[in-house]
């Protein structure tokens, strides 16, 4: 079969889309951080994401964000089956933007936490959070 | 005016030419057989603080064997670097002659004639008369002990830590923190410690319902005139490396964060010196002084490494003092103005034929035995070869536990976790009880046996391997890669998790490995609870009763890459 470079593509996109119907999770931590964001780009700084580096017990890991000045902070499990875990939402009598919980991670991924500034910028930063079986100390 | 870091600076280099010329000084004095006590605590008094350090004890209260390891693998940053340098590279970074006493304490060539030459090392009571000394010359010392101290042998085992909090409390230190003593489960931990004479420290333990600080943090000591705040970091994967069952109620972590509040906390108490007394391990530290600010001194431990030298980070200087009571560190620190302004350090060998044992704590130390003196001493059997453990893969103290669970479970596959303890024998040794249990002592030694997939078993080869060779140090947990008997396998150290094994094969009958079929894997140290099975010293006792002297074919079915 002789393909030309642009059924090829078509091709390769088709399979893309075909694949990305049955699967939505594939992709859906970007896609749930463009919801939050409306597709806006977000900057680094300004934001804290506290989370352990290698999880004690995947299925209650305790993370915190601060972020100073923001009038909401998504946090984001970029590699569950659903990604959004919590909005938290802060009015203008908030003495302090800063939100603790703990979230049941599937696997070892990035947790991204997203801040929406008052000026409707946003910013973000992530941490991976391993997910494992554990090994044998010395 | 000279800076704090140029002064730095120039307190290594002076440090590295005292060591140097002592370190040869010694090492020709043993060769004329005339090492003596006074040269190796030859130390010449500086400034107004000194530190005593000493880690990893094991629960190792007699001289032992301790071969250091031939492969010690550092990845990214750490590659090449102290502690990843073994064997001839490690003689000529530090300038160390072949042979010599110090080549024989510090790295693995030639090891069995060495040990022959040089006799054993360590011992509570040797570590004792060199604490002493120490005192004798610098009586406000502070004596640190970094952990991993309670856990290791058969007497430890059977008095549940008992032994080794006598002979600490008559050591007297002035604080400590843990990592294997919480095998020994939370509620014999919290007992032990509520009757202790010293700090039990932990910033980073933390009420796991709650996540707030469940033990303290720091102490301030008022040494010489100076204020020192001794920060405890204990072992930070507790619940991942070890079974969490056992002490369900804590949390670790390494907590970056929280270690600089607590720095900025005792700085702003307005402490002279901040010192931590870790259980991270070496790259952990590393990283982590490079990036939490205002620590002078890290004693770092769980490791195992003995470096001679103290290796600098930024402004922090760490030491790293060997285990199983082979080493003491010995830390003077110039401290005015509430500043390091300088130091001087020394890695002293416990060699057990030339420094005298204490005989109070000989005595305690035989006390303790006494009971289990018979039993501790029975011959199970001889070997032919050098057993040993230490190394990124297996040992050959492993590759007889793998023959032993093979043999004992009838399984077609054995693991052996990668712990970084357990002690060495040379050929013609007689193998003890008391020796089995040195390699395998623990609250969690059941040997199962269970059925694995292929797919699995490649899974936790994947997953040990990344706590080892992940190139960001804090998602290492210090331990080695788990032995395996029965397979072999390929891997490439440098790529990412998911791709290191290869070419796994079940050395029986050459097989490829099969993702899908099942084998017959026996195993010990799991940390799940209720895992079932027969002691593994038993397992081992027995198979070696019946093969009467051990002799090992080298283990090649490990190929190693990426290095």
């Amino acid at each position: 079969m002789n393909l030309t470079r642009r059924t090829a593509l078509g091709l390769a996109l088709g399979g893309a889309a075909v694949a990305a119907l049955p699967v939505p999770a594939l992709a859906n931590g970007a896609e749930a951080i463009a919801a939050f964001t409306g597709g806006a780009t977000a900057g680094s700084g300004g934001i804290t994401l506290t989370a352990p580096e290698i999880a004690e017990n995947g299925n209650t890991v305790p993370v915190a964000v601060d972020a100073p000045g923001a009038t909401a902070i998504a946090v984001f499990a970029t590699g569950n089956p659903t990604p959004e875990v919590a909005v938290f939402t802060f009015g203008p009598a908030a003495g302090s933007q800063m939100a603790s919980t703990r979230i049941r991670l599937s696997k070892t991924q990035d947790v991204v936490a997203v801040a929406k500034m008052a000026d409707g910028s946003f910013v973000q930063a992530s941490a991976t959070v391993k997910v494992t079986i554990g090994g044998c100390g010395g | 005016m000279i800076s704090r870091r140029e002064f730095i600076q120039a307190s290594l280099a002076a440090s590295t030419i005292l060591g140097g010329a002592g370190l040869s000084r010694w090492s020709r004095a043993m060769a004329q057989q005339s090492l003596t006590q006074d040269q190796l605590l030859d130390f010449d008094t500086f400034g107004n603080v000194t530190l005593i350090h000493i880690t990893d004890i094991h629960a190792q209260v007699k001289p032992i064997w301790f071969r250091e390891p031939e492969i010690n693998l550092g990845v990214g940053e750490a590659r090449g670097v102290p502690p990843h340098v073994v064997g001839k590279d490690f003689l000529e970074m530090f300038k160390i002659a072949p042979n010599t006493p110090e080549a024989y304490a510090l790295t693995y060539e030639n090891f069995t004639d060495l040990a022959k030459a040089y006799g054993r090392m360590g011992g509570m009571d040797r570590v004792a008369t060199v604490v002493k000394s120490i005192r004798a010359d610098r009586p406000e010392a502070l004596l640190l002990d970094g952990g991993d101290t309670w856990h290791g042998s058969m007497v430890s085992l059977k008095t549940a830590g008992q032994d080794m909090v006598d002979i600490m409390n008559q050591l007297a230190p002035d604080a400590m923190t843990s990592h294997w003593e919480w095998t020994f489960g939370q509620d014999r931990v919290n007992e032990i410690v509520e009757g202790l004479p010293f700090a039990f420290l932990g910033a980073n333990i933390f009420d796991a319902e709650w996540d707030e600080p469940a033990f303290e943090p720091y102490k301030i000591f008022e040494r010489g005139g100076v204020r020192i705040a001794v920060i405890g970091q204990a072992f930070p994967y507790m619940p991942i490396a070890n079974p969490k069952w056992m002490f369900p109620d804590y949390s670790f972590g390494i907590r970056e964060e929280r270690m600089q509040e607590v720095v900025d906390e005792v700085r702003g108490q307005g402490v002279d010196l901040v010192v931590c007394l870790s259980h991270n391990g070496f790259d952990v530290d590393r990283k982590m002084v490079s990036r939490v600010k205002g620590i002078d001194v890290i004693l770092t431990g769980h490791t195992h490494d003995a470096v001679p030298e103290p290796v600098i980070v930024g402004e922090t200087i760490l030491i790293a003092s060997g285990s199983n009571g082979k080493f003491v560190s010995r830390v003077d620190l110039d401290v005015r103005e509430g500043r390091m302004m300088g130091f001087r350090h020394k890695l002293i060998p416990i060699f057990s034929d030339v420094i005298a044992p204490d005989a109070d704590m000989a005595a305690l130390i035989d006390g303790t035995r006494a009971p289990y003196k018979a039993e501790l001493e029975e011959v199970i059997g001889q070997t032919e070869s050098l057993l040993y453990r230490r190394g990124n893969f297996n040992g050959t103290w492993d590759d007889l536990i793998c023959e032993a669970m093979l043999s004992e479970r009838d399984a077609e596959i054995a693991m052996s976790p990668g712990v970084r303890w357990g002690t060495t024998l040379l050929p013609g040794d007689a193998i003890t009880r008391e020796d089995i249990h040195n390699a395998t002592s623990m609250t969690y030694g059941a040997c199962y046996r269970t059925e694995m997939t292929g797919e699995t078993i490649r899974t936790i080869l994947e997953d040990v391997a990344d706590n080892i060779f992940n190139t960001d140090p804090y998602y290492q947990q210090g331990g080695d890669m788990v032995r395996i008997g029965g397979m072999g396998y390929a891997i490439d150290v440098s790529a990412p998790i998911g791709s290191r094994i290869s070419n796994m094969t079940l050395l029986k009958d050459g097989s490829e490995i099969d993702p899908a079929r099942s084998y017959v894997v026996a195993g010990w140290a799991s940390v799940n609870e209720g895992t079932e099975g027969p002691q593994i010293w038993d397992v081992i006792e027995s198979h070696i009763k019946k093969i009467g002297t051990v002799s090992l074919t080298p283990n090649t079915s490990v190929v190693v890459t990426g290095a």
